[in-house]
């Protein structure tokens, strides 16, 4: 028996030797490393110029470990947060921020340059345990070339989409596993309030919403407006997307076609605000901090519309002419406290699951 | 014995008492009020019934598709049968992922069957029922089909003698002895299906849920911990359940029956109706399982010009760090690693439980059993919370994925390894001591040669539930080092074409390593009593 151990521990060290010289190049980074790990949700996205040019003037090197969509990647966050697999986490929204917040998953840090991020999107203005980086509307979006087709005047307002002439058209998100669909869900309950939006969607059932768990799925799959949806063969002309959805897909399409063939109802859109935070045990704060600072600076702010169809907080940042020529920004989004979606988010999501999807 | 409880002890009910206690325990005081609070939801309570429902259903589907295949493969010689056999076992190893992507290509929105006839049934119950049907049919087929061709068909033509019909002397000789097999085999079935995960989660939707996808939302999506810690005791409750049965009717396959050897008992099919059995079960095969696997390589080669491989190769798709076909290379280097672990572990638990018998023995040998009903996904994330402070802080280590594997993989070692270690007999052992061999020398020169070829068998099951291991790899396995399930229920998760076309194409790699592990695993299998 005890030889049996001995070999044992030693096929077990042999493992560990053999680790060492594993794959992963983990950064065990002390303070003064020179790595700095950004994790984030799978839709984060950049020009790679833009990140290099950070990389030299900083002398970091940037590190980026995506996975999940937003709501997965801050629960990821959260269980890891005593042992964080990066510095800085960029990513989690305001529907969702108070999920991280309460569990301490941010350290306080105020940015360099703060003072020129609009003063409606700064949310934690005592603590700046997060700092806004972008915001986007999630809106109901249809596709043009139904509506014309059919003779139907497209939907605008949240009322309009329980018509009969709009039965079995509307894709949505599941609100417990998306951030699309949970928008769309806090902004129906902003508009008819807390006792009202369940009557609202008991009647938006019956009018046949479909749900599907995730923006991709829906957009791209059950959606007939987009490229990929009509090839997919999507039934459905009208989708939970954003507003800026129309212009993305003017910018991928080969040849870019003269006006979007997908426009948006105007009266459905809530405002979507995303933020970045120090991650509570980060092992490089210093790098964190300067990789925040980058992310409100000018040059990355103006980097993200084409690349993840978002909007800038700061201002004087420039925003491209596909935005303002093939989709203007909501005019006048619902928006909710916080306070009240951190009050009443879980139970919202809870009621709304077994109201929808049981 | 002490490595493998120290193993266990470490990788399995550490991490889960972990979750546990971090969804019971609110604010440092238990909340035992919470566990009737989540079963009297009614969300959840549908969850409940359908996991039940379906994992009844797919068990019942399995068991009338496979039992005449069973017989088959018993009864009947005829040429291929050897390659037949591996054929229909290549599901059972396959990653349930692939198997969900295979079914996608198949009845999903533009699959086979929208093209042909325009039938969609991914988001339907069918899609799930279908796919474990496809998954199981080699369980019931190896657990009953092999004691079938040992039972000695004299014994029936002895009652035919003596009077009776067919049927009955079906019923009263044949149908005694194969029960306790159709039991197990139904048990096992039962397990698989009721803990599914890859599967429910690619064809379920937002609507059709089981506990172990429930689990999963709970906690990754939902981030309820109390919820899904409940719902991991529930799981415990009726895995344990059902391992007990499972472990009561294996004793009773234990009793006395009069076996032969397989190969006397098989013979050339004769008259029409037997020829119509063989043809309907070699349609099935082809139809159930052939069909599926077959779609999905025609998938992967849907991009003209291999174009989905070559994709495989770049790092454009901004998915992952690194070019997805590196995945490949991941997966193996895990499996690869969580082979030795599962086998040191497996090995020696096996011999523990040789050499001692006992309750307590039987209560570790079920306990072994259990990594493979207790929700992955729970191991997945316990070992995210669990292991994450010095003296054990793996969590950034690359070590942990292959832990996690080789946790669900040992079970397999352990069913392996240990009819062949008990058929060992003991005087060759002593007769070696007594001669002067010290212990570890007795173990090289006796129970080494007679264990190589189990040894050799089991590391490829485990090799192969590890490269597919799914439910506890999404949780712990990095961005930057993604296996091949992985990375292939990334990609299906985006748009695109070429998304798609990636991920069958690397369902396509995976499904030939893991049938490649399983044809030489064929060759070297010896007695075909084992319990897979």
């Amino acid at each position: 028996m005890h030889i049996r151990t001995f070999v044992a521990a030693a096929v077990g060290l042999g493992l560990v030797t053999l680790s060492a010289c594993g794959s992963s190049s983990d950064s065990t980074g002390s303070s003064g490393s020179k790595t700095v790990t950004l994790v984030s949700h799978g839709s984060f996205a950049y020009s790679k110029d833009v990140l290099k040019a950070f990389e030299k003037e900083s002398g970091y090197n940037v590190k980026i470990l995506k996975s999940g969509d937003a709501g997965q990647a801050v629960n990821q966050a959260i269980l890891t947060k005593d042992n964080p697999q990066g510095d800085v986490f960029f990513g989690v929204d305001n529907t969702l921020l108070s999920r991280a917040l309460d569990n301490g998953l941010f350290q306080p840090y105020e940015a360099k340059g703060l003072d020129k991020v609009g003063a409606e999107y700064q949310v934690d203005k005592d603590e700046h345990r997060v700092t806004p980086i972008d915001s986007g509307d999630i809106c109901v979006n249809y596709d043009k070339a139904y509506f014309s087709e059919k003779k139907i005047e497209p939907p605008r307002t949240y009322a309009d989409l329980i018509k009969p002439e709009y039965k079995d058209l509307l894709v949505t998100e599941n609100a417990s596993t998306s951030s699309p669909g949970l928008g769309f869900l806090l902004g129906s309950a902003a508009e008819f309030g807390d006792g009202g939006w369940e009557g609202y969607w008991e009647k938006l059932k019956a009018n046949g919403v479909k749900v599907v768990d995730g923006w991709e799925q829906a957009y791209y799959q059950e959606f007939s407006g987009s490229t990929d949806g009509k090839k997919a063969g999507g039934d459905r002309p009208l989708v939970v997307s954003y507003a800026s959805s129309p212009p993305a897909e003017v910018v991928y399409a080969d040849p870019r076609p003269k006006t979007a063939p997908t426009g948006v109802a105007e009266g459905t859109c809530f405002r979507q605000i995303e933020f970045a935070g120090l991650l509570s045990n980060a092992k490089n704060a210093e790098g964190g901090k300067a990789l925040i600072d980058f992310l409100i600076s000018k040059r990355f702010q103006e980097d993200m519309p084409l690349n993840m169809f978002v909007y800038p907080v700061v201002e004087g940042a420039s925003v491209p002419a596909e935005f303002t020529e093939y989709g203007p920004a909501a005019k006048d989004p619902e928006t909710m406290a916080p306070e009240k979606i951190a009050e009443n988010r879980d139970q919202w999501v809870k009621s709304w699951t077994s109201l929808v999807l049981k | 014995m002490v490595v493998p409880v120290v193993f266990f002890g470490l990788f399995f009910a550490h991490p889960v008492a972990a979750i546990v206690v971090r969804g019971l325990k609110a604010d440092g005081s238990w909340d035992l009020g919470r566990i009737g609070e989540v079963l009297g939801d009614p969300g959840i309570r549908h969850v409940l019934w359908f996991t039940t429902w379906q994992a009844l259903v797919s068990t019942a589907l399995t068991l009338a598709i496979a039992l005449p295949g069973a017989y088959v493969f018993a009864r009947f010689d005829f040429r291929g049968k050897e390659l037949l056999r591996a054929v229909v076992t290549v599901p059972f190893v396959l990653p349930t992922v692939v198997v969900g992507t295979a079914f996608l290509a198949l009845v999903g929105r533009g699959g086979l069957f929208d093209e042909l006839w325009g039938v969609r049934l991914d988001t339907t119950v069918w899609a799930i029922l279908l796919a474990h049907v496809f998954f199981n049919y080699a369980v019931v087929v190896r657990t009953v089909g092999g004691l079938w061709a040992q039972l000695d068909p004299r014994q029936e033509e002895a009652a035919r003698m003596l009077g009776a019909s067919p049927l009955a002397a079906w019923r009263k000789v044949t149908l005694p002895a194969l029960a306790p097999a159709v039991a197990a085999a139904a048990l096992m079935v039962f397990l698989f299906t009721f803990t599914s995960f890859g599967v429910v989660q690619i064809l379920g939707g937002p609507t059709f849920s089981t506990l172990e996808v429930e689990i999963y939302r709970q906690t990754s999506e939902i981030f309820d911990l109390t919820t899904a810690a409940v719902l991991t005791l529930v799981q415990f409750a009726a895995v344990g359940l059902i391992l007990a049965v499972h472990a009561w009717t294996v004793r009773r396959r234990e009793t006395a029956l009069r076996l032969v050897d397989a190969s006397l008992t098989a013979r050339r099919p004769r008259g029409a109706g037997q020829w119509t059995l063989l043809g309907a079960v070699l349609a099935t095969v082809v139809v159930l399982i052939l069909l599926p696997l077959g779609v999905l390589v025609e998938r992967s080669l849907d991009v003209p010009d291999f174009g989905s491989y070559k994709a495989l190769t770049s790092d454009e798709s901004g998915i992952f760090l690194v070019p997805p076909i590196e995945a490949v290379g991941n997966s193996l280097r895990y499996a690869a690693a969580a082979t030795v672990i599962a086998l040191l572990v497996g090995g020696l638990a096996a011999a523990a439980l040789t050499r001692r018998a006992g309750r307590l023995v039987r209560g570790f040998d079920a306990l072994l059993m259990l990594p493979l009903g207790v929700s992955a996904v729970t191991v997945g994330f316990g070992f995210l919370i669990a292991l994450d402070e010095p003296p054990l802080d793996l969590r950034s280590s690359w070590i942990l994925v292959p832990l996690a594997q080789a946790l669900v993989g040992v079970p397999f070692v352990v069913r392996i390894m240990l009819p062949v270690l008990r058929a060992v007999d003991e005087r060759l052992r002593e007769a070696a001591a007594v001669l002067g061999a010290s212990p570890w020398r007795v173990w090289r020169e006796v129970d080494l040669p007679m264990v190589r070829r189990a040894s050799l068998v089991a590391a490829g099951f485990a090799f192969a539930v590890s490269l597919g291991e799914f439910g506890a790899t999404v949780f712990i396995a990095r961005a930057d080092n993604p296996t091949l399930p992985v990375a292939v229920a990334r990609l299906l998760g985006r748009p695109g074409e070429l998304n798609y076309g990636q991920a069958m194409a690397l369902s396509t790699i995976l499904m030939v390593v893991c049938a490649v592990a399983l044809l030489v695993l064929e060759r070297l299998r010896t007695d075909r009593t084992g319990e897979f």
